[in-house]
């Protein structure tokens, strides 16, 4: 059986004033079923236009070549209204702020059950809300047969995240993106953030990928790592392998750049001298 | 929501009773003297100091706004004896120059203004939000340019010089409509409809120009929202993507921009009215100001900042029932 998601010589270009520009540059990785992938870079190095070219979300002035297939359906080569059926189905994202991504003007509720009804023709609102308050409750959202009429300002940061997860999982999707789901909250609610994902992908059985500048974050989850810089996978490899040997320079420049509790006071290492340091070109 | 609409009344008559005292106090300090104009040609320094006391003018400012105060609620009387006026609640003043009080000058005079504003209102929500919404679905292409264009030129043009053009063609050389007259709509609704298109027309352009710029770059804005990426990851069809995620916050503030032109315009379109010779409030206030009859202009002052602060309370509340931001955080 095929891997349940192949990126191959992924390639995304923007048109700009000045000329095409590669934000990404002939990327492959799989991911097999219910397998997690870290993808680390810097803001800028290309990753989160990756998880957009997976969903087919990508703005309309970028262009993309080469081939993404999820569980064998070339993804790249379908229409448009076939790829819709998939996103938020088959294959579902959170995002970075989970205050913005809601529409403040509906309930939760109405927004996952917008979320399920949209895959499932058939189903009437009752149906879809039992669906909502399950996936609340799946995610450990307290009393959420009642949360389910709230508005997003009436949830923490936190609790918004879980919501945008639920409305992700209430299809049960094959696939989840995670595009830095905790990088806007404060740092106990991301570990918790951060195991309800372990949790649900033991649970469902679904595949994550997990997006992040934060080596840390990664390193909680991911079973496989995949390090990009300027658009380009610098190295990829098992999560234990790359934490414990880094092979390339960037890779252990990202890992010195995380200050440690036990190092001793000094100066915080930053990574930009690099490219003169360790030879890394960067790309034009 | 009880404590949310008390708060907001509270507030619309603390703001009504300030805007009373700075247009009477302006008033009262700049305008010519009244009994100057009513003592009429043969007039003598001892006749307009009778009519000043006869009148109260010779009172203390505080003395004669508190009298105009009580004459909004209870209703006044200027003189007395023979020649005392009465003037009935609320008594907004009264005209010496036309003979009567001016609630009734502009009661005779509000239905025009209010048909005026009204059909303006419905043509330019049709043209400028319609407008706008297209303009932005269709961005770059050639009928965004066609409508951001038209609607610079209705920003441009002063809607006084559009009067008189179409005037000069539809009237003048084409004879399609008649000349602009308030024919009232039970005498003859045709030539009611008639009469009032060209106004309508010319009204509307202006507004739904800008309605048509605000309502552009609304949606483009709420399209670039994260939660409309997230409505469009959920696999929406882009339909519902645009009608429930896009629309709704786009048209929000198109809302109480509506709310405060249409109150405003309530109290008269001074030029337009002028332009068409349409006897309405906006008339009024034009008349009254070239004849310098003050108690019509404070009235016409006053009147249209009641309506402008009414909308405005409205539109608060209309607001709670789109915005339930609005509304959950009045109740904490």
């Amino acid at each position: 059986m095929s891997a349940l998601l192949e990126v191959e010589d992924l390639t995304i270009t923007f048109r700009t004033a000045q000329g095409p520009v590669d934000v990404v540059d002939r990327l492959s990785f799989t991911l097999e079923r219910g397998a997690s992938l870290g993808i680390v870079g810097e803001s800028g190095s290309g990753k989160s236009m990756t998880s957009l070219a997976v969903m087919g979300l990508l703005p309309p002035t970028a262009s993309l070549t080469g081939r993404v297939s999820l569980d064998g359906a070339e993804l790249t080569a379908l229409p448009e209204s076939k790829v819709r059926r998939l996103r938020g189905d088959r294959m579902a994202m959170i995002f970075q702020d989970p205050l913005s991504s809601l529409n403040p003007y509906y309930t939760v509720g109405m927004q996952i059950e917008e979320a399920y009804r949209a895959h499932r023709p058939g189903v009437t609102r009752r149906q879809a809300r039992k669906v909502a308050v399950e996936s609340m409750e799946r995610v450990h959202i307290a009393d959420a047969a009642r949360r389910v009429d709230h508005y997003p300002h009436q949830f923490s940061g936190g609790m918004r995240q879980r919501v945008m997860i639920a409305m992700a999982l209430s299809t049960e999707p094959d696939l989840l993106i995670a595009d830095e789901p905790t990088t806007a909250l404060d740092v106990t609610v991301q570990a918790q953030i951060l195991d309800l994902l372990q949790e649900v992908r033991r649970e469902t059985g679904t595949a994550l990928i997990l997006i992040s500048h934060d080596l840390a974050v990664v390193s909680e989850i991911a079973e496989d790592v995949v390090v990009m810089r300027h658009g380009v996978a610098v190295e990829q490899a098992p999560a234990e392998r790359l934490f414990s040997d880094p092979r390339h320079p960037y890779t252990r420049a990202l890992l010195d750049a995380v200050p440690r509790i036990d190092d001793e006071i000094g100066e915080l290492r930053g990574i930009d001298s690099l490219d003169s340091a360790a030879g890394v070109g960067g790309k034009a | 929501m009880v404590r949310f609409l008390v708060t907001r009344l509270a507030g619309m008559v603390g703001v009504l009773f300030l805007v009373v005292l700075f247009t009477y106090a302006i008033f009262f300090a700049l305008s010519p003297d009244p009994a100057v104009q009513i003592c009429g040609k043969n007039c003598t320094p001892e006749l307009i100091d009778q009519i000043r006391t006869n009148l109260g003018l010779d009172r203390p400012f505080y003395e004669q706004f508190l009298g105009f105060l009580s004459g909004l609620f209870v209703g006044t009387t200027y003189g007395t004896g023979a020649n005392a006026i009465d003037c009935a609640a609320p008594c907004l003043g009264y005209s010496f120059q036309t003979g009567q009080p001016v609630l009734e000058m502009f009661e005779q005079r509000f239905g025009v203004s209010a048909t005026l504003a009204v059909g303006a209102a419905v043509l330019w929500l049709l043209m400028g939000v319609a407008g706008g919404m297209l303009a932005a679905i269709k961005k770059g292409t050639w009928f965004d340019r066609a409508a951001t264009g038209a609607a610079l030129g209705g920003v441009s043009i002063p809607n006084y010089v559009l009067a008189l053009v179409l005037q000069y063609v539809l009237v003048v050389k084409l004879g399609w409509l008649p000349f602009p007259q308030a024919v009232p709509f039970g005498a003859d609704p045709g030539q009611w409809f008639l009469n009032f298109v060209m106004p309508w027309l010319v009204l509307a352009f202006t507004y739904a120009s800008m309605y048509q710029r605000l309502t552009r770059a609304n949606v483009l804005d709420t399209l670039d929202e994260n939660f409309v990426r997230t409505a469009r990851a959920k696999g929406l069809a882009p339909r519902l993507v645009w009608r429930r995620h896009a629309l709704r916050p786009a048209l929000t503030p198109v809302v109480t921009l509506f709310g405060m032109d249409f109150a405003g315009l309530l109290g008269g379109a001074i030029i337009i009215e002028t332009v068409f010779g349409l006897n309405g409030v906006g008339k009024m206030a034009s008349d009254s100001i070239t004849k310098n009859d003050q108690p019509v202009i404070m009235g016409v002052t006053l009147v249209a900042a009641f309506l402008v602060i009414v909308g405005n309370v409205i539109v608060d509340i209309v607001y709670t029932t789109i915005d339930p931001r609005v509304r959950i955080g009045a109740r904490a």
